[in-house]
């Protein structure tokens, strides 16, 4: 029953998407001025810590932006007629997902422009690649939960940008240390313990959104 | 609990004895001479904080369970008083740090743990301030505190252990040595009643937290 759902709800999130296209484009837009911006900032060639950092910073200021609607886009009427259907736990981790899956295609976008314009320093690829992807679904859960909390408080933007930024600083870090570590050497080893760590971020949000969300939709 | 008050007299003793004794006892002479002193009072904030925070964190699940206001009162007063000790606990990091490390702020695991803790409390007393309807308010900023506990206590306790060495004692495999076990003996003497003391000075601050809110409270509903 519940997987069911969460399949027709993340259906109905990606068909919304692409009849409206209005996240989409914004997002897009910024993704590239952002990345161009940085280009146009930097002459010479640019370190591996720079890379690194600048990178992350766009990409989550990206996420910042492309999730921080997800709850406040549809009306509260419509809301409510989500809640008398749906169960609220199926309702967030649709999200989630759908989250997961736009923030893994904007990540991938951004890394390639990325690569494009600033120049490959990535040494082990499929590392990074799989920190995109950790990375992807941390951002996407982590925000998801603070957009809903946001959202029940105020129609306020800016607090979806006060809330978010010190809970994503703990995962932020480990991605970029596991980032970096990717763009220095093509080895494997050392990383283990970083890569379990946000696995158990990742888990741990998302039961914990799981958990607490019912509490959040009551209204 | 309220009415009793040998314990904060014992709080207070232990403080007064922590500060006192802690400049006279012996210390064991290392390269950071007699600022290792300053490990009565740092590491007793640190404590001070992260069991306030518990605290607070607590409540916040017991309000999620039964909705009754007084518990949200509770870890909110809770989350306050955690934020003193924690800017508390950076200040006299930052003093301690220039001596040591040359420098007030150093970029090492454990630090920025402690930012990252500040930083989320602040948000919540944001968040708290920016909800006008009370039930509302207690139960949203009742969710963000559990998340953002939690969050903060993968960063805190398990990201210094897995990045390895880094300069603050307590990170890597030098977890052991900042712990009572190794200290002189001479040190071990103000240092277990200075911890206490620092946590009953944390709960005596907090009850009379609550206990002024309370007051507050009754008088709103009195006058109006």
């Amino acid at each position: 029953m519940l997987g069911k759902e969460i399949k027709y709800l993340v259906g109905k999130e990606i068909r919304l998407e692409l009849k409206q296209k209005y996240v989409i484009n914004g997002i897009l837009l910024y993704l590239v001025s952002t990345i161009f911006v940085t280009y146009l900032a930097f002459e010479d060639v640019i370190s591996v810590e720079i890379w690194n950092s600048l990178f992350w910073i766009i990409l989550l200021f990206i996420a910042v932006n492309g999730i921080s609607k997800s709850f406040s886009q549809e009306s509260p009427s419509r809301q409510l007629y989500y809640y008398t259907l749906a169960s609220s736990q199926s309702i967030v981790l649709s999200k989630i997902i759908y989250n997961f899956l736009l923030m893994v295609i904007l990540s991938a976008l951004a890394a390639c422009f990325f690569i494009l314009l600033m120049g490959n320093k990535v040494l082990n690829m499929s590392l990074f690649i799989l920190t995109l992807l950790l990375g992807s679904l941390g951002l996407s859960s982590v925000l998801t939960m603070v957009s809903a909390i946001a959202s029940r408080a105020s129609r306020n933007f800016s607090l979806m940008a006060i809330l978010s930024f010190p809970i994503v600083l703990p995962l932020l870090a480990t991605l970029m240390k596991v980032s970096s570590s990717a763009l220095r050497s093509p080895e494997w080893a050392g990383n283990t313990g970083f890569i379990v760590i946000l696995l158990t971020i990742n888990g741990g949000v998302i039961i914990l959104a799981f958990l607490l969300f019912p509490y959040l939709w009551r209204d | 609990m309220i009415k009793n008050y040998w314990w904060k007299i014992l709080g207070g003793v232990f403080l007064l004895y922590a500060i006192i004794f802690g400049f006279i006892v012996d210390v064991p002479v290392t390269w950071i001479e007699q600022t290792i002193r300053n490990l009565f009072y740092h590491v007793g904030m640190w404590f001070g904080m992260f069991i306030m925070l518990f605290v607070g964190f607590i409540y916040s699940l017991r309000f999620l369970r039964k909705f009754d206001e007084k518990e949200d009162l509770i870890a909110l007063e809770a989350v306050k008083v955690g934020i003193l000790f924690g800017f508390l606990g950076v200040f006299t990091g930052m003093i301690w740090a220039s001596f040591t490390w040359g420098a007030p702020w150093v970029k090492d695991p454990k630090l920025n743990g402690a930012a990252v803790g500040l930083f989320i409390y602040i948000a919540y007393l944001v968040l708290r301030g920016s909800i006008e309807d009370t039930q509302k308010r207690a139960r949203i900023s009742a969710v963000y505190n559990i998340f953002a506990f939690i969050i903060w206590i993968v960063f805190v306790l398990i990201l210094p252990r897995v990045s390895g060495p880094g300069l603050h004692p307590a990170t890597g495999n030098d977890i052991i040595p900042s712990l009572p076990m190794h200290m002189g003996p001479s040190m071990r003497t103000v240092f277990f009643p200075a911890m206490i003391g620092w946590i009953l000075l944390g709960v005596w601050l907090l009850q009379l937290r609550i206990r002024i809110r309370r007051i507050e409270a009754q008088l709103n509903d009195l006058m109006s």
